[in-house]
């Protein structure tokens, strides 16, 4: 999937929060475990650069300003080549509400806030893998 | 910068130049750097203490001339003979409490002495041909008094300089 | 979780809190608009969120019941009250400190999550709970695992797998070798795919998987175990005893939702195994997928303007700081190098510093854009502080900022905010009335003050207006005379005397009181708008009001400058203050007594004669130009020798030591390494104006 990367091998993860801390730990925990990663702002950065990236995996935020977390999932799965990747939902809503949800949308799979690291790795491999 | 503090420490390194007939002492603690005279920029209206400014690495620096606060006359010495000693000593210091730079003219840099500081003495009140306020102290040397100037209040006056617009 | 990941959640939090306290105190003013309101809630909601992911689980769950409280609003439950907003506002302050671990002796903290909890009638259980989900770290599968795991007691041989993919699993990113992996890793052995519902190619629907699995995994494995690996692919699969009884078909067909349910269905299903398909039909896709496909609602749209808002990074302040020293000495050697090119006449190299120069000229703008900072960013403060002092002074006011999208460098934002700070307070304490003085004077009993920001050519223009009782002109004068400021009999305009607070030690107050009025003041505030090279002007009407304008240059950092030569010495001029340059007229190139002025198309324009003002020696030889300076509405005429040409200008400050000099705003260094004198327009055209000419000597000092 990755055709542009300079090592094939490489996975590309898109994660899209609008809280900087956020996003850098999750950067951080993915680029030491060897993941590209891609950061957006909002579901219509993360839309804008999901779009015009070779993403392999998308990680977003629920709640953000502009477009959501739900509604980001909704239009990417709608673009010709939204289809496909793994994109998992962080929230704080409880684990119920949030899978609903998060199925509906379009998401693969879900992960509830505040998440450990070693979560996130777990998460991030169970869809890529 | 006041005598009393000078005598907490027993040595004080001072450099010593020339300024007309006058010897004067800085601290070390003071100096950034000695450089051969720069091209200066007259700034209008600045007055005659600190006319002109520099371009020091890049910084522009306010260039003064101690002559002025000490009343030391311009010809008190033959300029042919410090033609080629003229320096300018890169000073760092508080001024109106900040840190800032600032040059000062120097008919010649003699030498960096490291003195006891028990020889220095106050300047005496009565009969000084300088204004004491500008004045930290004075030893003996060689060639008669050297005068250690007190920076920081001499470019605090020249801040205190009201605008004249 | 390092320490860079800290530091990175503690500036966003200051910014999280900025944002809260302005949506705070913009709802006392709106209570009912729902972006305001979804804006404090998703701030509560970051703030809560990334708090508890950084480790702040204390602060977590202090945010919690504010946030509760926010949605309930946002879902139309909740009014916002003015008690809300002052708990919020006080639960705000609270952040920092718990933060940084700060204790709180009295209590303050719960005494404001009581408060708050008793404006939520029946919110009470669920909170709780929800408190306690927020500030848990561990994961909500795990635990799940923990309560199944009991679901399927193991037995020692293999049991048979069967799964398939349900509904759009494949279109949402399930990936089938994933979970192959993840099966073969907990044992299993013999995995078949099977074909058998593949339909043909002409009915083949070309997003879904049409594969079935089977294999034999351990029976040791449990249900829990396997639900783990389906926990993101929805899939539907069974798991069989071994499959002696042949016919029975029996398997347990557990639907990923099942799991959601109590584990004791689970277990029952597990003791009393009933018959079921053994494959579920293909054709009937989970509701959820088909939902899933749908078009998304319209207003989902990307919105461009906050796609272009968003796409946003952080950059430390210092980072940018450096970014500018680099950018401010590469235009200098650039400079350099220009010359240096035209001098050696080698036209590669001419092209090369040609082209060195627009690169420059280029980062320049980038970098100068990058420091640009809205004034929305200080405006928050000053809100909180009206607020505050309006209650402790019994003076109810109206606060009104405009103009908060005026951008200006980061610098002078900065170094703003004191000053703006004071005349603020001078509007509260002195200059508005107290409520019975507003009555008695026929005023509404608010009070008004506005805080208003544009830009203004290459200025931007700050203004505090109030309606207050204004400042009395013979008051003043009384007391400058007093002080000695004046002499009795001295006149002056009333601008002039206005102005006359600005001086170091004047304050009208008659009583000193707590806020402002303590004999510093505004001289420091005018000490400080000019070393922004900024002008403060203040005009007042007695019973109307004041208004204090600031004007203050865009940027500090490196301008346009026009290079100009006066008896050998070299001057620049702010350009964008540059309006147009003519020739002197040679019946005006000598200087006569009274004043001097220029025929510009009509309107007289009054000019100054640099070499008479900056009292330069000999005489000029050739014919002299005039550049025409403007500051607002106000136009002079400068009088130069020679204009050299534009530059790119690196301003730096002059030193203290030439505070006195008010002709000049600072300083630059040219290509050849020599520092040429910024003049300061605004001085220079209050020169020209008061008196073209004759009191030049004196205005240059």
């Amino acid at each position: 999937m990755n055709l542009v990367g300079m090592d094939d091998m490489t996975k590309t993860v898109l994660t899209v929060d609008d809280s900087p801390s956020v996003r850098r730990m999750i950067a951080m925990t993915l680029e030491e475990a060897g993941y590209r990663v891609i950061e957006a702002v909002d579901g219509n950065d993360g839309l804008e650069k999901a779009t015009t990236n070779s993403v392999d995996a998308i990680i977003t935020d629920q709640n953000m300003p502009g477009l959501d977390g739900l509604g980001f999932i909704r239009a990417l799965r709608k673009t010709p080549n939204g289809k496909g990747v793994p994109i998992v939902v962080l929230s704080t809503d409880s684990q119920e509400d949030l899978k609903a949800q998060a199925r509906e949308a379009g998401a693969l799979g879900w992960m509830v806030k505040p998440f450990t690291q070693d979560k996130l790795l777990a998460v991030i491999r169970k869809v890529l893998g | 910068m006041k005598l009393a503090t000078l005598k907490s420490q027993r040595t004080i390194t001072l450099v010593t130049m020339a300024l007309g007939n006058q010897t004067l002492a800085l601290p070390t603690a003071y100096l950034r750097e000695i450089l051969d005279p720069l091209p200066a920029t007259r700034v209008p209206g600045a007055g005659p203490f600190v006319p002109q400014v520099v371009n020091v690495r890049g910084a522009v620096v306010p260039q003064a001339n101690l002559k002025v606060a000490f009343g030391i006359a311009a010809d008190s010495i033959d300029p042919s003979l410090t033609e080629d000693r003229r320096r300018i000593l890169v000073l760092e210091l508080q001024i109106d409490g900040e840190n800032a730079m600032v040059a000062i003219e120097a008919d010649a840099v003699h030498e960096v002495a490291t003195i006891e500081t028990e020889r220095l003495e106050m300047v005496p009140a009565a009969a000084s041909e300088w204004p004491p306020e500008y004045l930290t102290g004075l030893y003996k040397g060689q060639d008669g008094f050297v005068l250690l100037p007190d920076l920081p209040a001499i470019f605090a006056a020249q801040v205190a300089r009201p605008v004249v617009a | 979780m390092t320490d860079d990941m800290t530091a990175v959640f503690r500036e966003e939090l200051r910014d999280l809190l900025d944002s809260l306290e302005r949506g705070l105190l913009d709802l006392t003013s709106n209570p009912d608009d729902p972006s305001l309101i979804n804006q404090v809630f998703r701030d509560l909601h970051t703030v809560k969120g990334s708090g508890a992911m950084f480790g702040f689980t204390e602060l977590a769950a202090f945010i919690h019941n504010f946030e509760t409280f926010f949605e309930n609003v946002r879902s139309g439950k909740l009014k916002i009250t003015a008690e809300i907003i002052r708990l919020s506002l006080a639960a705000r302050d609270q952040i920092p400190g718990l933060v940084d671990g700060t204790p709180d002796p009295e209590g303050q903290r719960d005494a404001i999550l009581a408060a708050v909890a008793a404006l939520m009638p029946g919110a009470a259980p669920a909170v709780t709970t929800e408190t306690d989900a927020a500030g848990r770290s561990d994961t909500e599968y795990e635990d799940e695992s923990d309560v199944l795991s009991v679901a399927l007691a193991a037995s020692q041989a293999t049991n048979r797998l069967t799964f398939r993919f349900a509904g759009d699993a494949l279109g949402l990113g399930a990936q089938p070798e994933i979970i192959l992996d993840e099966l073969r890793g907990l044992g299993a052995t013999g995995i078949v795919a099977s074909v058998d519902d593949v339909p043909t190619l002409d009915a083949l629907p070309v997003d879904q998987c049409m594969f079935a699995w089977s294999m034999d995994i351990p029976a040791s494995v449990t249900e829990a175990q396997i639900e783990d690996v389906f926990i993101f692919a929805e899939a539907d699969w069974s798991i069989e005893a071994p499959a002696d009884a042949d016919d029975d078909a029996s398997g347990y067909d557990f639907n990923l939702d099942d799991f959601a349910a109590p584990s004791a269905p689970v277990v029952a299903q597990a003791q009393a195994p009933a018959p079921v398909a053994p494959t579920p039909a293909p054709t009937v896709p989970a509701p959820q997928a088909a939902v899933a496909s749908k078009p998304a609602a319209a207003a989902d749209h990307p919105n461009a303007a906050q796609a272009a808002q968003a796409a946003t990074i952080r950059v430390a302040a210092e980072r940018l700081d450096a970014l500018m020293d680099s950018v401010g000495e590469l235009v200098i050697v650039e400079a350099r190098l220009t010359e240096l090119a035209r001098q050696s006449r080698d036209s590669a190299l001419i092209t090369t510093a040609e082209q060195i120069t627009r690169l420059a000229a280029g980062l320049r703008d980038a970098t100068m854009t990058m420091r640009m900072v809205p004034m929305r960013s200080l405006v928050a403060r000053f809100r909180r502080l009206v607020m505050d002092l309006s209650a402790s002074l019994g003076k109810p006011v109206t606060f009104s900022v405009l103009g908060e999208d005026t951008e200006l460098d980061k610098t002078v934002i900065e170094k703003l905010a004191d000053p703006l700070v004071h005349i603020l307070r001078n509007a509260l304490d002195h200059g508005m009335e107290t409520i019975a003085e507003r009555q008695t004077a026929g005023k509404s009993q608010n009070g008004v003050v506005e805080l208003s920001a544009e830009h203004s050519g290459a200025e931007v223009l700050i203004r505090v207006r109030d309606d207050g009782r204004g400042m009395d002109p013979e008051r003043i004068r009384a007391k400058a005379i007093a002080l000695g400021m004046i002499s009795a009999d001295a006149t002056l305009t009333q601008q002039q005397i206005l102005s006359l607070v600005f001086e170091a030690g004047f304050s009208t107050a008659s009583s000193v009181t707590e806020l402002s009025g303590r004999g510093v003041g505004m001289d420091v505030v005018r000490r400080t708008i000019e070393s922004l090279r900024g002008q403060i002007e203040i005009d007042s009407t007695i019973g109307k009001g004041t208004t204090v304008t600031l004007r203050l240059p865009l940027t500090l950092a490196i301008i346009e400058g026009l290079l100009i030569e006066v008896a050998g010495e070299k001057y620049t001029l702010p350009m964008a203050s540059v309006h147009e340059i003519v020739e002197l007229p040679a019946e005006k190139s000598v200087a006569k007594r009274g004043g001097d002025f220029l025929d510009i198309r009509g309107s007289f324009v009054p000019f100054l004669r640099l070499r008479q003002l900056f009292d330069c020696q000999g005489e000029h030889t050739t014919e002299q130009n005039v550049v025409i300076v403007q500051s607002g509405t106000a136009r002079v005429g400068i009088v130069v020798d020679r204009i050299v040409g534009t530059n790119q200008t690196v301003i730096k400050q002059m030193s203290k030591l030439h505070s006195s000099v008010r002709a000049v705003s600072g300083a630059t260094i040219l290509g050849d390494g020599s520092v040429a004198l910024i003049l300061d327009v605004g001085h220079l055209i209050t020169t020209g104006r008061v008196s073209p000419t004759e009191t030049n000597k004196e205005a240059a000092a």
